[in-house]
C-alpha cells in the first residue's frame, strides 16, 4: 500500500499522528496518512563523515548534522534571530524568516520555551549551527512551532533512528492503541500528544521503556493496555 | 555545561498532570520512590538510590585538637558535593545556590540534631578528639538531592567504625582494625529529611519530587524527623504561604514515611552485618545488581489504564445510536456506490480548518479501539482503491463520492460517517499529491 512513486524531497513531519481516524492535517505542517509517513522520514544521516556512526545509538549527547530534523527549544531572541537548544555542545539559531510565509512584517509568533521542529542548513565544527523551518522549495513541510499540548521527552538516538526505520513495528503497534500525534527528533527528543493526559503518560512511559524491550514484551505490554 | 531549559509545553503538561493528581512515573502523590542502599567493603561507604537519584556516603575520621570551646566534644563534619556527573548544569568549580542550600540542610539536620554522640569521642579532653567527617558525593541528579543525602549521610554513620583507643594516663594507644575491632559511633536517633513540593500557591503537594517536578514546582517544604516523631529541621523555601494545617499534614505524613524508610534502613545494616560476620562476599560488587545493557530493570509503576475503558464505555452508552435509517446506495459502476452526498468542504483558511479540525477529532473520538480497527482495515482497502480508480476522483474540491467496499454491509453507519470523513481527507490528500506532482 505504499505509493512507490517518487516523491522530491518534502519531508513531512516523521510519522505524525499515525491515527487511523483522524482526518490528514490540512494545514501545510503535516499529513497524516500512514503510507505517506513511512516514505517521509528523514534518513539516519550516515555517511556525512563525521562522528554520527551507527555506534552512536546509545548516546544520548547529540552532535548537529546538515539536513537532520531536530526539535529546539527557544531560549531566547537575539535580534533577528532565535537561539535554540538542541542537545549539542552550542546553541543553534534560527532566523525568524526561516519560517514558512515569514516576512519582515509578518513575522512568526514564537516566544522562548516555545518547541521548534526544523532542520541543520549549517552544522561543522567550526561554525555553530544554524537552523530552518523550511525546506529548500521554500515550504514548511512540517517544520515549525509544535503546538502547546503534549509533552517532550529524551531518549537516546538510536531509539529514534529505530522508530524512523520504515515499517517501525513500535510506532504500528502504538498507533492500534489511541490516535496521537508523534514528532521524533533526531536529537533524542520526541514530542507525543494524545487526547488525555493518562494516554499521552501512557505514550511516554511505553516509548521509554521500548528502549530495553523485546519485541514480545512489548507486544505483552501493549496487549494489556488495550485489552485493559 | 548549560542546563536544558524546560519548555512551556513540559511545564504546561506537568501542571495539568499534578491537577489531575497524575505524576510522570505513575506514583501516588504521597508516594515515595524506590529506596535501595548498597554498601562498599569499607565500613561507612554506601550507595543510596532514591529512584534513580544516587548519593555516595563516605565516613572517615581523624584525631585532631578540639574547638576551644568545646574542649570535650568530638567534631562532626559534613559535605555534599554535586558531580558534574550528577547533571549537565553541575560544573565543577561553581558554588551554586543549591548546592549551598542543600550543604547546610544537611549540615543542620545531621550535626544540630545531635544524632550521633559527640561526648564520645573525645579522646583527651582540650587535646584530642575524633572529627568525623561525613563525605556526599552525588552521582546522579533525578531530584531530591536533600533526602537522598540525608538518607547517605545517616546510614553510612551507621556503618561507620573508628578504630578503637585506650588512654593511658598521656599515652594514647589507636589500634588499628587488625589489632581490635573497631568501634561503631553511638548514634542517638536516626533523622530523615522528607522534602515536599508544593504546586499551584500551595494547592496541589507531591512528596518525592522529580527532576521534572522540581523544575515547575512553587515552593519546596523539608522537614527531618525521626522515628520517634521529633522533628529536627523544618526549613521552607520558594516564599509560598503554607498554611497551619497543611504544615501539619505534611509532618504527619513525614511521620510514616521516616518509620518506613527507617526500618529499611535497619534491615539493610543487619543484612550487611550478617553477611559480613559470616564471612560471605560484600561491597559494592556484590549488592549493586549487574547493570548490563541488555538487563535493564525499570521499576514498574502500575499506570492507571482502567480510566481509559470507563471513558469509552461510557462514550460508547452515550453517544447516540446509529441510526436505522440511510439512503440506498446509488450504484455508479461495480466497486462504486454513493450513499447520500459528501460533507461540507473545509479547505478554508488555515487558522478556520484547523479549529475545525480539532473539532472533528473531538467529534471522532467517540467512537472506540476497536472500531478503530475496523475502519483501519477498510482504510486500507479504500487507498488502494482510490489509486486504482482515478475517474471517480473530480478536480473540484467538493467530495461527493464515497468509495466503499462492495461486500462491506451498508449496515455500519457509524463506521461509514467516519469513512467518508476520513474519505474525504484522503482524496484531498491525494488530490493534494496530485497537485504538487502535476506542478513540478
Amino acid at each position: 500500500m505504499i505509493n512507490q512513486q517518487p516523491l522530491p524531497a518534502r519531508t513531512a513531519r516523521p510519522p505524525a499522528s499515525p491515527s487511523n481516524r483522524a482526518p490528514c492535517r490540512r494545514r501545510a505542517i503535516g499529513v497524516s496518512g500512514r503510507a505517506v509517513s513511512l516514505l517521509l522520514r528523514p534518513l539516519p544521516s550516515i555517511g556525512h563523515g563525521h562522528f554520527a556512526s551507527a555506534s552512536a545509538g546509545a548516546r544520548k549527547v547529540y552532535v548537529p548534522v546538515k539536513g537532520d530534523h531536530v526539535i529546539g527549544i527557544v531560549t531566547g531572541k537575539v535580534g533577528d534571530v532565535f537561539r535554540l537548544d538542541v542537545g549539542g555542545s552550542e546553541q543553534a539559531s534560527l532566523s525568524y524568516l526561516a519560517f514558512e510565509g515569514a516576512t519582515k512584517r509578518n513575522r512568526p509568533n514564537v516566544q522562548v520555551g516555545d518547541l521548534i521542529y526544523g532542520q541543520f542548513l549549517v552544522a561543522n565544527k567550526d561554525m555553530e549551527p544554524e537552523m530552518v523551518c523550511i525546506d529548500s522549495s521554500g515550504r514548511a513541510s512540517g517544520m515549525g512551532v509544535i503546538g502547546q499540548d503534549g509533552f517532550l521527552f529524551k531518549v537516546s538516538l538510536g531509539l529514534i533512528r529505530k522508530l524512523l526505520a520504515p515499517k517501525c513495528e513500535i510506532i504500528q503497534e502504538l498507533s492500534q492503541l489511541y490516535p496521537f500525534e508523534l514528532v521524533l527528533g533526531m536529537n533524542g527528543r520526541i514530542w507525543v500528544k494524545a487526547k488525555t493526559i493518562q494516554q499521552t503518560l501512557i505514550l511516554v512511559n511505553i516509548l521509554e521503556a521500548c528502549e530495553y524491550m523485546t519485541a514480545e514484551q512489548r507486544k505483552q505490554a501493549l496487549a494489556k493496555l488495550s485489552g485493559n | 555545561m548549560k542546563e536544558t531549559p524546560l519548555s512551556n509545553c513540559e511545564r504546561r503538561f506537568l501542571l495539568r498532570a499534578i491537577q489531575e493528581r497524575k505524576r510522570l512515573d505513575g506514583r501516588q502523590c504521597y508516594d515515595y520512590r524506590n529506596v535501595r542502599i548498597s554498601f562498599g567493603p569499607e565500613y561507612g561507604c554506601c550507595v543510596v538510590e532514591l529512584g534513580k537519584t544516587r548519593v555516595l556516603g563516605q565516613v572517615s575520621c581523624e584525631l585532631v585538637p578540639p574547638k576551644p570551646n568545646r574542649a570535650t566534644e568530638g567534631i562532626l563534619f559534613c559535605n555534599l558535593e554535586l558531580s558534574p556527573m550528577a547533571a549537565p548544569g553541575f560544573e565543577p568549580g561553581r558554588q551554586s545556590e543549591l548546592l549551598v542550600k542543600v550543604n547546610r540542610l544537611i549540615e543542620r539536620c545531621l550535626r544540630n540534631s545531635k544524632c550521633i554522640d559527640t561526648e564520645s569521642l573525645c579522646v583527651v579532653a582540650g587535646e584530642k578528639v575524633w572529627q568525623i567527617r561525613v563525605d556526599l558525593h552525588l552521582l546522579n541528579h533525578d531530584g531530591n538531592i536533600i533526602d537522598a543525602a540525608s538518607i547517605a549521610g545517616i546510614v553510612a554513620l551507621c556503618h561507620f567504625r573508628r578504630p578503637d583507643v585506650s588512654v593511658q594516663g598521656k599515652e594514647v594507644t589507636v589500634y588499628s582494625p587488625e589489632e581490635r575491632d573497631p568501634v561503631p559511633l553511638s548514634i542517638h536517633h536516626m533523622p530523615i529529611c522528607v522534602s515536599f513540593a508544593f504546586f499551584q500557591q500551595g494547592t496541589y503537594l507531591l512528596v518525592d519530587p522529580n527532576e521534572r517536578e522540581e523544575r515547575v514546582m512553587d515552593g519546596l517544604l523539608v522537614i527531618a524527623m525521626n522515628k520517634h516523631r521529633e522533628i529536627c529541621t523544618i526549613q521552607s523555601s520558594g516564599g509560598i504561604m503554607l498554611l497551619k494545617d497543611q504544615v501539619l499534614r505534611c509532618s504527619k505524613i513525614t511521620a510514616v514515611k521516616v518509620a518506613e524508610i527507617t526500618e529499611l534502613i535497619q534491615k539493610a545494616l543487619e543484612n550487611d552485618q550478617k553477611v559480613r560476620k559470616e564471612g560471605g562476599k560484600f561491597g559494592f560488587a556484590e549488592s549493586i545488581p549487574n547493570q548490563k545493557i541488555t538487563a535493564f530493570k525499570m521499576d514498574s509503576a502500575a499506570v492507571d489504564t482502567s480510566n481509559v475503558e470507563e471513558q469509552a464505555e461510557e462514550i460508547i452508552t452515550k453517544a447516540d445510536p446509529p441510526s436505522e435509517v440511510f439512503a440506498k446506495p446509488i450504484l455508479h459502476t461495480p466497486g462504486t456506490a454513493q450513499i447520500g452526498e459528501g460533507i461540507e468542504n473545509a479547505w478554508g483558511d488555515l487558522e478556520e480548518s484547523e479549529r475545525e479540525e480539532a473539532a472533528e477529532e473531538e467529534g471522532e473520538s467517540s467512537a472506540t479501539a476497536f472500531e478503530c480497527q475496523r475502519t483501519e482495515t477498510e482504510d486500507t482497502s479504500m487507498m488502494s482503491e482510490a489509486k486504482d480508480e482515478p475517474i471517480v476522483l473530480s478536480d473540484s474540491e467538493e467530495e461527493e463520492v464515497v468509495i466503499l467496499e462492495p461486500q462491506e454491509e451498508p449496515k455500519k453507519t457509524r463506521p461509514q460517517t467516519n469513512l467518508k470523513q476520513e474519505n474525504t481527507s484522503k482524496k484531498a490528500f491525494n488530490k493534494k499529491r496530485r497537485k504538487k506532482r502535476a506542478s513540478r
